[in-house]
């Protein structure tokens, strides 16, 4: 990493944020995978109801709800979990780039990158307009 | 239909989906929706956020393999980025406010739209090229690899560009698709980006767009772990077995099948929207 420190090229930016895509992704898929597996075990024999719209419990809402679930090791809640790996990857990108401009010095990508990630962190934070 | 068939049938839809959503270069999202409400009876606010979720997974999939080519265009991407978020925050916001008949509706409309728009061919453009005195001052004139080396491009219209990118955003977040067909006109046709750039930039777009109303869906109870399961996980298998395939296709021909399909599900979800039924 040592080389990179100084000034990053876009090149290089760009191989570190296809890596870190690849790495979310497919720790993602592992986790829903697992989760998924669990859950069929579980209630693979229960019939599932989709039609009608009831709205996920409130312990799958919301991060803290999720992140507790999944460490007590309820199928839904790990599935969820790796839900939020996924969703997590785009943001961590954003976050990654608001670092590279940095390096680089561009201060108007620097404030463009963070009104991007603060939009997605006040999604995430359940935030709605 | 108990869960375990229920789970094996919607992943088996869910990978048709994403395989040729990934060799059509339309993406799975806008086949999902209308599969799960229409074939699987899923009410279609559960139907968005299973299909949202797949396309973050196979929008950060396929674009971990094209940044590395470097024909997308990261400056442009986060800057128009700053749009598609916004309207994505308030495309899911309406969306929690109106009636499951109208979102059907207005589901379908834009399914046609889209359906027209990837069947057009694009065309190549001239290079009248003189840069753009904003576009210059935010840095987005760029090259992208070509057989002959890197052949640079100015990008124009960036006002009339951010102004479509909220219009993709807000769809995208009020029907929990890519809105890669909206991405691509406003970069290809009003800001005359080159069409492999508009193209790997839309895809790593769509992501970010995505995750800035995943938020809101999750916490709002949209998202059924049970059901964004098998989606999520068939989606990404049919999209990377679809990428692989895709050099050996003649796709202008799966293109046409692609947009028929596309167009019949369009009508049958403003059929039933309009009559009551979803």
């Amino acid at each position: 990493m040592m080389h990179l420190k100084h000034n990053w090229t876009d090149e290089q930016i760009e191989q570190i944020v296809g890596n870190l895509l690849r790495i979310g992704v497919m720790a993602a898929a592992v986790v829903v995978l697992v989760g998924g597996i669990l859950y069929l075990i579980h209630s693979g024999t229960t019939m599932p109801n989709y039609r009608v719209f009831h709205g996920e419990p409130s312990d799958l809402r919301s991060l803290s709800g999720i992140a507790g679930d999944a460490f007590s090791r309820r199928p839904q809640g790990l599935i969820q979990f790796g839900l939020l790996l996924l969703i997590a990857t785009p943001v961590a990108r954003v976050a990654l780039s608001v670092f590279a401009f940095a390096l680089q010095r561009d201060r108007t990508y620097v404030l463009v990158t963070l009104i991007v990630l603060a939009l997605l962190m006040y999604s995430l934070t359940g935030g709605r307009l | 239909m108990n869960t375990l068939e229920f789970t094996v049938l919607v992943g088996l839809g869910s990978l048709g989906a994403g395989f040729l959503g990934s060799l059509t270069g339309l993406g799975g999202g806008v086949v999902l929706v209308p599969l799960l409400a229409l074939a699987f009876g899923v009410d279609i606010r559960y139907a968005i956020g299973a299909s949202l979720i797949s396309v973050i997974a196979t929008s950060s999939g396929a674009a971990a393999a094209y940044v590395k080519e470097g024909y997308s265009n990261i400056r442009i991407g986060m800057f128009l980025e700053m749009a598609t978020a916004f309207g994505a925050l308030v495309g899911a916001s309406v969306a929690t406010r109106v009636s499951t008949a109208a979102i059907a509706v207005i589901f379908g409309v834009v399914l046609l739209y889209s359906a027209y728009l990837s069947n057009r061919s694009p065309r190549e453009r001239q290079s009248d090229d003189q840069p753009d005195p904003l576009a210059t001052l935010l840095k987005m004139d760029a090259s992208y690899p070509t057989p002959d080396g890197p052949r640079p491009y100015h990008v124009h219209a960036v006002p009339a560009g951010f102004s479509l990118m909220f219009v993709a955003g807000a769809l995208s977040g009020l029907l929990g698709i890519g809105s890669g067909a909206v991405k691509v006109l406003a970069m290809d046709q009003a800001m005359h980006i080159p069409f492999k750039v508009s193209t790997t930039t839309s895809n790593f777009m769509i992501g970010v767009t995505a995750a800035a109303s995943a938020g809101v869906y999750l916490s709002r109870g949209y998202i059924d772990p049970g059901l964004a399961m098998p989606v999520m996980l068939g989606v990404l298998v049919g999209a990377l077995l679809g990428a692989r395939i895709l050099i050996r296709t003649q796709t202008r021909l799966l293109r046409v099948i692609f947009g028929l399909i596309i167009a019949a599900l369009a009508i049958e979800m403003i059929y039933n929207g309009l009559t009551g039924r979803l």
